[in-house]
């Protein structure tokens, strides 16, 4: 278990670094620099003073130099103005540069500067992810109990009507995707089409006081594409259950149905589902950026398609760290999960 | 000219169909009469929930193929008066030869709502299949070697394609899908080495690849017809090839437009990991049959054996993966004209419909909501299409 774990860990942590640096390579390409020097220092300056620009602040290094400055494993960037002024990466305007650390980089708690929102990016991260975390937290409460209840009552009788209808329904919603069953959901609920207006077609009133008014929607949109992938995994997991010899000697002995169902089958049909639902939290991360997006709640996903719509390096990079980290680290416990729920792979 | 009810909308738009009602009912007569010689593809019409999905599907097919005939409008045109007009609103000033009511209302920019679904259904059925099938292509010749020899391949190519799959998809998007990555890169001979490009050059090679390996491993023992089938293979490809990845077709019949070509190569590149994880699994599931051991007995080479043994023999499950990708496919290409990333704000493809209208979603939500419609009954039909072809292949 421990060589297991050790070589998991030392997997993520080199898919982490190679991820980053794609991130970082992407962003940093010279015409997004460009435009940074433009956006910074006026649009009309000659590529000469681009240039010059891009030299004073830090970027005309070699990338991967500036890769360890932003991780935080290389010394800060420092510059010497023609006037004896020191500028640096660690150097923030108007403190001492003797003072200044060398080292500044994520390791280090330095998440750098948004440009598009004027604020550090470590608190804007902090704040937004605070409102995506409640979102995350009503959708997994509504989507994996109706799943599971879902895959449970199709599985226990395969062929049965009941699995036919909720089969069909939990396929239904697999091939609608988030921005499909938002607009049907606003169309229907939220829109003068209708006249029922029973919910609000927009969530930004949800950041400040939450309610089930204006919350409903956007949980719901994001809990249905995933409650028919969930269902269909847990029915599969069911129905080869229900086929094993245990369940059929128990029903022959004289265990009712439910008796069954409630005691032998289904702790045994919950082990695949388990890993799946870890695995649907970078799905959430897709949904949530939509949703957000589609009904203008400004949490994580929301940050996200302003940073790479606006090219702020800083913050884009910030939050594809959280990204990527959410889904290694979703990986990782649904692996180590999923051992030791199981008896046969925990124990041998 | 009056507006038209709610009936005669429905009636009107069912009649536009005609050729698309002709053509599907055809295909289902033709394929019922003669369903036990036509093997799998005959047996889907033996499930209700594959015949459904496979007339969902078809439908779409066929109105992609008949759209000129089906739509009322000019996809583009604006005509004065229609901005945001009800569904069945006539046009102000009726001119002859031009259909005189806007069948499901005019959008914001007042252009025909039916006739741009009708014509966005032909831009969606021509990237999707086509982005998966090439995914399929990369991720199948990876994916047989990765299984069959393991090792250090095995782990490489894992790896790579485990660090495609922790890329947030939107992200990646947000990221590759830009104008500025197009014009990043060093020139060479007036091909620009963009990243779009470059993964393109490597992306299209894979098919003509497969196919030459394909038949070299057959029939290198008859070295006249594997000259005649590696030689087709090559000019038909390499034309198509230099057309599509280099802009370089010398009587201009293959090309792509740049941001065209940048959302097909994203699309391509967020599929293949996954198709290479299937595939290789399912390799090193039938590696260890008793027909692959005979082969290697008989002292065939480690490509026939992946190529003519082990992949008829996924060929199952690859399938019903097909038609389920084809899907997945649509809806993240949906996703990518939602944001607004690669294709032309005027393409009538339906997530940047979707985009457009969801602005004006809670007064006037037509625009929006029938190309929702129409993607997500094209997804259900091949999910169901797909459903069924499991259930069906799973009976022998």
């Amino acid at each position: 278990m421990a060589k297991f774990l050790f070589r998991r860990l030392f997997t993520m942590i080199a898919t982490a670094l190679c991820l980053t640096f794609i991130v970082f390579y992407l962003t940093n390409l010279p015409p997004n620099l460009e435009k940074i020097a433009k956006s910074e220092a006026g649009s009309r300056i000659s590529d000469a003073e681009v240039e010059s620009w891009l030299q004073k602040n830090g970027y005309a290094q070699p990338l991967l130099g500036r890769y360890g400055e932003w991780l935080g494993v290389l010394p800060g960037w420092t510059a010497t103005a023609d006037d004896g002024k020191v500028t640096g990466r660690c150097i923030p305007k108007g403190s001492d540069p003797a003072a200044a650390p060398r080292f500044c980089g994520v390791l280090q708690g330095n998440w750098g500067w948004s440009n598009v929102f004027k604020e550090p990016v470590s608190q804007i991260i902090a704040t937004r992810l605070s409102l995506t975390g409640w979102l995350m937290l009503s959708v997994m409460a509504l989507m994996v109990p109706v799943a599971l209840l879902i895959g449970v009552l199709a599985g226990m009788r395969e062929g049965s009507k009941l699995d036919r209808t909720l089969s069909t329904f939990s396929i239904a919603t697999t091939a609608t995707p988030e921005y499909v069953s938002g607009v049907l959901f606003i169309t229907i609920f939220a829109s003068s089409m209708t006249g029922l207006k029973w919910f609000k077609g927009s969530a930004t009133s949800a950041m400040d006081d939450i309610t089930f008014e204006n919350f409903f929607l956007p949980v719901l949109t994001i809990a249905l594409y995933g409650i028919g992938y969930i269902a269909r995994m847990t029915r599969a997991s069911m129905t080869e259950v229900m086929t094993a010899q245990y369940i059929r000697t128990a029903l022959l002995k004289g265990v009712s149905f439910r008796q069954v169902v409630m005691r032998h089958a289904l702790r045994n049909a919950l082990i695949a589902p388990f890993t799946v639902i870890m695995l649907q939290f970078p799905w959430l991360l897709n949904g949530v950026v939509i949703v957000e997006t589609l009904f203008n709640y400004k949490g994580f996903g929301w940050t996200l398609v302003q940073a790479a719509g606006n090219n702020d390096i800083d913050l884009l990079l910030g939050c594809s760290v959280v990204a990527v980290a959410v889904v290694l680290i979703t990986q990782l416990i649904s692996d180590v999960g999923y051992a030791w729920l199981n008896p046969r792979i925990r124990l041998s | 000219m009056d507006a038209l009810g709610f009936t005669q909308i429905l009636v009107t738009m069912i009649g536009r169909f005609w050729p698309v009602w002709i053509a599907l009912a055809l295909t289902f007569a033709l394929s019922i009469t003669y369903k036990r010689r036509l093997g799998l593809y005959g047996r889907l019409f033996d499930s209700p929930i594959g015949m459904t999905g496979f007339a969902l599907v078809m439908f779409w097919v066929f109105t992609a193929l008949f759209a000129n005939i089906v739509a009322t409008h000019d996809p583009l045109a604006q005509i004065s008066g229609m901005k945001n007009a009800l569904p069945g609103s006539p046009l102000k000033n009726p001119v002859e030869g031009i259909y005189a009511h806007y069948l499901l209302g005019g959008d914001n920019l007042a252009r025909d709502v039916f006739s741009r679904m009708v014509v966005g259904a032909r831009s969606v059925l021509t990237i999707a299949p086509a982005a998966t099938a090439f995914a399929f292509m990369a991720g199948i010749t990876l994916g047989l070697p990765a299984g069959y020899f393991g090792g250090r391949l095995d782990t490489g190519l894992s790896f790579v394609a485990n660090l495609v799959l922790a890329f947030p998809v939107i992200l990646m998007f947000y990221l590759l899908v830009t104008p500025e990555i197009r014009e990043t890169g060093p020139l060479l001979l007036g091909w620009r080495a963009s990243i779009p490009n470059v993964m393109a050059a490597i992306l299209f090679a894979f098919p003509i690849l497969f196919l030459c390996i394909l038949w070299n491993a057959r029939f290198f023992t008859t070295p006249a017809r594997r000259n005649l089938y590696v030689g087709v293979t090559l000019v038909l490809g390499l034309w198509i090839y230099a057309g599509l990845a280099f802009r370089a077709d010398p009587f201009g019949l293959w090309i792509m437009e740049p941001n065209l070509l940048n959302v097909f190569v994203s699309v391509v590149f967020v599929n293949a990991p996954t198709v290479f994880r299937i595939v290789r699994g399912i390799t090193m599931d039938l590696k260890s049959r008793d027909y692959v051991a005979a082969a290697q007995t008989r002292g065939e080479g480690p490509w026939y054996i992946m190529l003519w043994e082990v992949l008829p023999n996924a060929r199952g499950p690859l399938i019903v993966d097909f038609c389920l990708r084809i899907g997945y496919t649509t809806i993240l290409l949906g996703t990518l004209g939602f944001f607004g990333l690669g294709v032309s704000p005027e393409s009538p493809d339906w997530g940047s419909t979707i985009n457009a209208g969801r602005k004006l979603l809670s007064i006037f939500p037509v625009p929006a909501l029938v190309p929702a419609i129409a993607l997500m009954s094209l997804v259900l039909g091949l999910n169901l299409l797909a459903d069924g072809l499991r259930e069906e292949s799973l009976k022998d």
